[in-house]
């Protein structure tokens, strides 16, 4: 499924343009917004079977974008590939480029650790380390040098307030993180990865294993982190993208097929597959 | 219809009897060790190192047995447990997802499952003779760290890889090191586990006899240092057990009582020490 790119850019956009291998010029609406990671020209293929075909996307700083699409269309590939956890696959190609910040992190000499650290992952499945909860929020900070208990104790409880789950645990932060309900487990991840200062929050339907009050929670935290921190998340909700979500990415078998100001995408598509999608027609 | 329930029928006797003759021989076992080997059980038999004649039913015990044992046990042990833990963290974390090579060696270890200890003591006895080397602690040591190399890797293999890859991704996502999530996460997550991996190697470590017949020797004393040869249990049954004496054999029964309590201490004790670490394993 080939689509011209250039039909669905309304023209009224502040646009970068974008000279492309091919030297066709490739134009990225982003409404004026400032770029905070840059997608260009990538390509992720396992085997034969390619997963994102020339991907070319920007991110907008400071602000929710959901990435939407029926499943197994590479919403979550092109998630991970903002932090290079895709690599880790045996067989796995990976092409073209991820600009953060105007520095591709796919360069050999771009160190791994420092760059993922800049981004805080929750996955769909809440996943506390096996330790304490204490340990949890230490264990990033430990990792990246921090050492002194009383910095520790003080950013471990800065941390647990900021994602509104210290009140909760005050008392027993010491118990094992699994004794948490499902929904506190969420937060806590959100405040691990909160704890290593990102600049960026990637969600892989963080909603997805959740009750509605804690996915409600879960929403509330991004809207008001979006004041500090990029939020990326990918979501099957179409509801919920329409909820918190400022721009938003449609995806179809491994390609952007539209992109935009979440009202523009939602109300207003401009291709006809993100209309029957939006509307439900397929899913 | 009718042959449905026949089947059910004979499935169901197939289930008790299966249970039955597993429940049985444990019992069996253990029964002719306590009624054969209690009569000889002494103080002696444990404090005592054999004197002159000892194998032709003068007193003695098999303190040096039991000493030998023990050393080479726990030696073997850790020698094993230095190389299978590399080993099984290369497999599960550093290794590419879907690795041929890690496919290979999980094959190269089940074939070494499988190989006689006997072959093992004769590939021993050969590198032995080789390198100049005489009977000794050391030598057995190596022998039997190598023969109990894949039960443990093995064992730690399969419990790692049921380890969500969600969890080592949200280490990985934190800027940890594939080192770091290894040592701090994956092995407290799979510790249980890698407690019965021990355990299971150091079983079959202490337990076996054919593999130290060339390799550690055999001796009246208790060894001092690592280079001198030692006693096993196995070894020292098997010797009691050939003699023409009846009161000779019955030490052998009561040299089993002491290796089967050896092997339940320690069972039991890292059953408990289990408990202890499981509270904070995820699920």
């Amino acid at each position: 499924m080939q689509t011209s790119t250039k039909a669905l850019i309304p023209n009224e956009f502040v646009t970068h343009p974008l000279i492309t291998t091919n030297g066709e010029e490739k134009i990225i609406p982003l409404n004026g917004l400032k770029p905070h990671i840059s997608v260009r020209n990538l390509c992720i293929s396992y085997g034969d079977q390619h997963i994102l075909k020339n991907v070319t996307i920007d991110i907008p700083d400071k602000k929710i974008t959901a990435i939407i699409g029926p499943s197994g269309c590479g919403k979550t590939t092109l998630l991970k590939s903002f932090n290079r956890l895709i690599e880790s696959a045996d067989g796995i190609k990976i092409s073209g480029e991820v600009l953060l910040d105007g520095d591709n992190i796919y360069d050999p000499k771009v160190e791994v650790t420092s760059m993922r650290k800049k981004m805080g992952l929750l996955s769909q499945r809440p996943m506390p380390l096996p330790m304490s909860i204490f340990d949890n929020i230490a264990y990033g900070m430990r990792i990246h040098g921090v050492r002194r208990k009383k910095i520790l104790a003080e950013r471990v409880e800065h941390y647990l307030r900021q994602a509104s789950l210290w009140e909760e645990v005050k008392d027993r932060l010491h118990a094992p993180a699994t004794k948490l309900s499902i929904g506190q487990q969420q937060r806590l991840c959100l405040a691990r990865g909160l704890a290593v200062e990102p600049e960026i929050i990637l969600g892989d339907e963080p909603t997805s294993a959740l009750d509605p009050i804690s996915s409600q929670r879960i929403e509330e935290k991004f809207m008001e982190l979006k004041k500090d921190y990029t939020v990326v998340m990918v979501t099957h909700i179409l509801r919920q993208a329409r909820r918190i979500a400022d721009y938003i990415i449609f995806m179809w078998l491994g390609e952007i097929i539209e992109h935009g100001p979440a009202h523009e995408v939602l109300e207003n598509p401009k291709h006809e597959l993100t209309w029957s999608y939006v509307k439900g027609v397929i899913s | 219809m009718f042959f449905r329930k026949l089947e059910e029928r004979i499935f169901n006797v197939l289930i008790r009897v299966a249970t039955l003759i597993i429940i049985s021989s444990l019992f069996v076992i253990v029964l002719t060790i306590l009624v054969k080997g209690i009569p000889a059980m002494n103080w002696d038999m444990i404090s005592k190192s054999p004197s002159g004649g000892f194998y032709l039913g003068r007193e003695g015990g098999v303190l040096n047995a039991i000493a030998g044992s023990l050393y080479l046990g726990i030696g073997a042990s850790i020698f094993s447990l230095l190389l299978a833990i590399p080993v099984v963290v290369y497999m599960n974390v550093y290794a590419p997802a879907g690795s041929r090579f890690v496919h290979f060696i999980r094959l190269s270890l089940d074939i070494l499952y499988g190989i006689p200890s006997i072959v093992y003591g004769a590939f021993g006895f050969i590198i032995m003779l080789f390198l100049g080397m005489q009977v000794s602690l050391l030598a057995g040591i190596i022998t039997v760290g190598l023969l109990v190399l894949p039960i443990m890797a093995r064992t730690m293999d399969e419990v790692i890889r049921t380890i969500p890859k969600e969890l080592t991704d949200a280490s990985l996502s934190l800027g940890a090191t594939r080192w770091e999530t290894a040592m701090k996460v994956i092995v407290r997550q799979a510790f249980p586990g890698i407690l019965t991996a021990i355990l299971l190697g150091f079983g079959r470590a202490i337990g076996d006899a054919a593999s130290v017949i060339f390799t550690t020797g055999f001796t009246d004393n208790v060894p001092t240092s690592i280079l001198q040869p030692a006693a096993t249990l196995p070894l020292a049954i098997f010797f009691q057990l050939g003699s023409p004496i009846e009161e000779v054999v019955n030490r052998a029964y009561a040299s089993a009582l002491i290796l089967t309590i050896m092997i339940l201490i320690i069972s039991i004790s890292s059953r408990l020490l289990t408990k202890r670490f499981k509270k904070n394993v995820i699920n």
